[in-house]
């Protein structure tokens, strides 16, 4: 496994001049000489544009429905018919002024919809990747560091757990999970607490079946990692295991695991969709982009085309997924860590 | 004599997945008989439970289901109760092994010539449009891809039938759906594959010995390049011949994708369990085949 000090062969000369040459800026950092190749990535620079402008307009749609209710009769009707839950006997029009996205089966606004999707879908993703970044840094680094016996258990049990169908796997766990914590006092007596039930499921299932190429790759770096000369000579010092594993192995490891994660950010997008376009994931009126497809695909008849109803959720699906993949080649490329 | 020995293994790694998958499925609350249409009385329920051995204590099922196991009897179904196990998988798995290898067919037939014209002409126009080409296809989910076909090649063109599995003019939409996401994939690792290649010692030798560049690229290179996409090709192909929920449902096909859900969410447990087994037996072989692939492609690779 190269890690990030290796230089590349393509390294941009800017930073071994710098070396090279007395009195010139002092050496770049590794976090610095990546940002350096990041910024001449041009797809990668869009692709971070494009998901802020993402984040911006799902900020901002909801506070421009709220605010414009204040802003006389017009504007209150306006905002009242784009409300993602409104129904009306508009039913299935095509894309027009009024509704850019056109409407669905209840008359509701596609656009809104997509938009009030968007959070769920990327919110599952964020956090389904910072649960799968957890379980699978603690699980690598603990395989790793440990050595022998425990290493060989722990990795035999990714083994398994990777022969498993996933998606046996997160039903299982779902219905489950979902079970038990339903059982719970606390839950129980908070209505607020069962609608965001099923969106916690989500997070834990999605992040558990993401996280053992995590550990893999952790795993991987911290075997190769305690073998380099500044480790034995921290040892030689008499650090102890634990200095040893957090001060010099985990940010050395840190690099590689936020590539990785940011890879993992569309992968759960993409699974959830997945599972709520079987129904498995958000419930409604909560909807998210798989489920808004899913809808869409349930009109599809030989007859008539709403072909909005699928376009326009598959299509701001498709353009997130790539914008994303896009920045995490990025970033595996500026950090120059082997996929 | 390795191999001899990875097979063996196979054999305690089975056991440990149908242990796992069996105790997760008995895990999750409700049982099989919970959704029956007629409200069953607590004396059938009983009577059913009875008769399937679920009333015992888990172990002793388990046991007995390894005892069918070593027959070669994955058991009866709980909720399609006329057919065992093998029946449906009988039925279901030829149709998605079929469509299976079309979509693995398609997927190297796009994805291979593609990667290895992005890597040759690597920073050019063809490498841009390839590349941005492939990366779409792994970001369109098969559901997406589906309908999308569907709408302009069936409802707009009336080219190809909506859906049905009769003649093999009602393949092609399914395996373009089911083989586009891999083909990007084959087309990403391929051409990954092919430029490490390209920087090493033994291209630049050859080059400087005169040999013809397409000689070099077709005889030797892709020897190699060609690694990462053989180790992908064995969970790939476990996935694609197993069957897919979404491909299946859009397209109404009879396969074993829907069981691998439907079976879950049923409490199906003697099916999810068996289809458990037989996607990880699948992929156990599939993986080793990769492996023998890998010697014979690379040459400094050997067992012990």
């Amino acid at each position: 496994m190269s890690d990030q000090k290796v230089e590349s062969p393509n390294t941009d000369s800017s930073s071994a001049m710098a070396v090279a040459s007395p009195g010139a800026r002092p050496p770049a950092s590794p976090a610095q000489r990546a940002w350096r190749r990041f910024r001449k990535n041009g797809p990668a620079l869009l692709s971070s544009c494009y998901i802020a402008l993402l984040l911006i307009v799902i900020v901002g749609w909801p506070l421009a429905l709220k605010l414009t209710k204040f802003a006389g009769p017009g504007a209150a009707t306006w905002a009242k018919s784009h409300a993602p839950e409104q129904l009306s006997d508009g039913q299935f029009q095509p894309p027009n002024t009024q509704h850019w996205f056109g409407t669905d089966e209840h008359g509701r606004d596609v656009l809104s919809r997509v938009l009030y999707g968007a959070q769920i879908s990327l919110l599952v993703g964020f956090v389904g990747a910072t649960v799968s970044l957890v379980i699978g840094v603690l699980w690598g680094a603990i395989a790793g560091s440990a050595g022998g016996r425990v290493d060989s258990v722990m990795m035999r049990t990714v083994d398994v757990l990777y022969s498993l169908p996933s998606i046996i796997f997160v039903i299982v766990l779902m219905t489950t999970l979902g079970e038990k914590l339903k059982q719970l006092p606390v839950v129980k007596a908070s209505p607020a607490l069962q609608k965001d039930l099923r969106l916690a499921i989500l997070f834990v299932g999605l992040g558990a079946i993401s996280w053992l190429t995590m550990a893999r790759i952790v795993r991987g770096q911290v075997l190769s990692l305690r073998t380099r000369p500044f480790v034995d000579a921290s040892r030689a010092l008499g650090a102890s295991p634990l200095r040893i594993l957090v001060r010099h192995i985990i940010p050395n490891v840190f690099g590689v695991v936020i590539v990785y994660l940011t890879l993992t950010v569309p992968s759960i997008v993409l699974y959830e969709s997945f599972l709520s376009y079987l129904g498995l994931g958000v419930q409604p009126p909560m909807a998210s982009w798989g489920s808004l497809i899913s809808e869409g695909v349930d009109q599809i008849n030989p007859i008539r085309i709403y072909w909005w109803m699928i376009v326009f959720p598959g299509g701001v699906l498709v353009s997130t997924l790539l914008a994303l993949n896009f920045l995490g080649d990025g970033l595996r490329d500026a950090w120059d860590v082997k996929g | 004599m390795y191999f001899l020995r990875r097979l063996a293994y196979m054999i305690p790694l089975l056991l440990v997945v149908s242990a796992v998958s069996f105790w997760l499925v008995h895990l999750a609350p409700g049982g099989p008989f919970d959704k029956e249409h007629a409200p069953a009385s607590p004396q059938i329920k009983r009577n059913l439970e009875a008769k399937y051995h679920l009333n015992e204590p888990i172990w002793k099922q388990y046991a007995r289901y390894v005892g069918g196991l070593a027959r070669g009897d994955f058991g009866p179904s709980l909720k399609y109760r006329d057919h065992s196990v093998t029946d449906i998988v009988r039925q279901g798995l030829p149709v998605s092994m079929l469509l299976g290898w079309l979509a693995f067919g398609f997927a190297m037939g796009v994805g291979l010539p593609v990667g290895f014209i992005t890597a040759v002409r690597r920073g050019r126009w063809q490498d841009h449009v390839g590349s941005f080409l492939a990366i779409l296809a792994v970001c369109i989910p098969g559901f997406v891809v589906a309908p999308i076909l569907v709408l302009v090649f069936t409802i707009k063109w009336h080219l190809l039938p909506v859906a049905l599995w009769e003649s093999p003019v009602h393949a092609v939409l399914p395996t373009i759906a089911l083989g586009l996401y891999f083909s990007g994939k084959v087309a990403r690792l391929f051409r990954e594959g092919m430029l490490n290649t390209m920087q090493m010692e033994f291209v630049t030798a050859a080059r400087a010995k005169g040999l013809g560049e397409s000689t070099l690229l077709f005889r030797h290179a892709v020897r190699l390049a060609v690694l990462p996409v053989v180790s992908y090709a064995g969970p790939m192909l476990a996935d694609l011949l197993t069957g897919s929920f979404v491909i299946e449902n859009i397209f109404q096909i009879p396969g074993l994708g829907v069981f691998f859900i439907n079976s879950s969410l049923n409490k199906d447990y003697t099916l999810t369990v068996g289809l458990a087994v037989l996607y990880a037996a699948l992929l156990i072989v599939l993986n080793l085949a990769v492996d023998f692939g890998y010697m014979l492609l690379d040459p400094r690779v050997k067992y012990e």
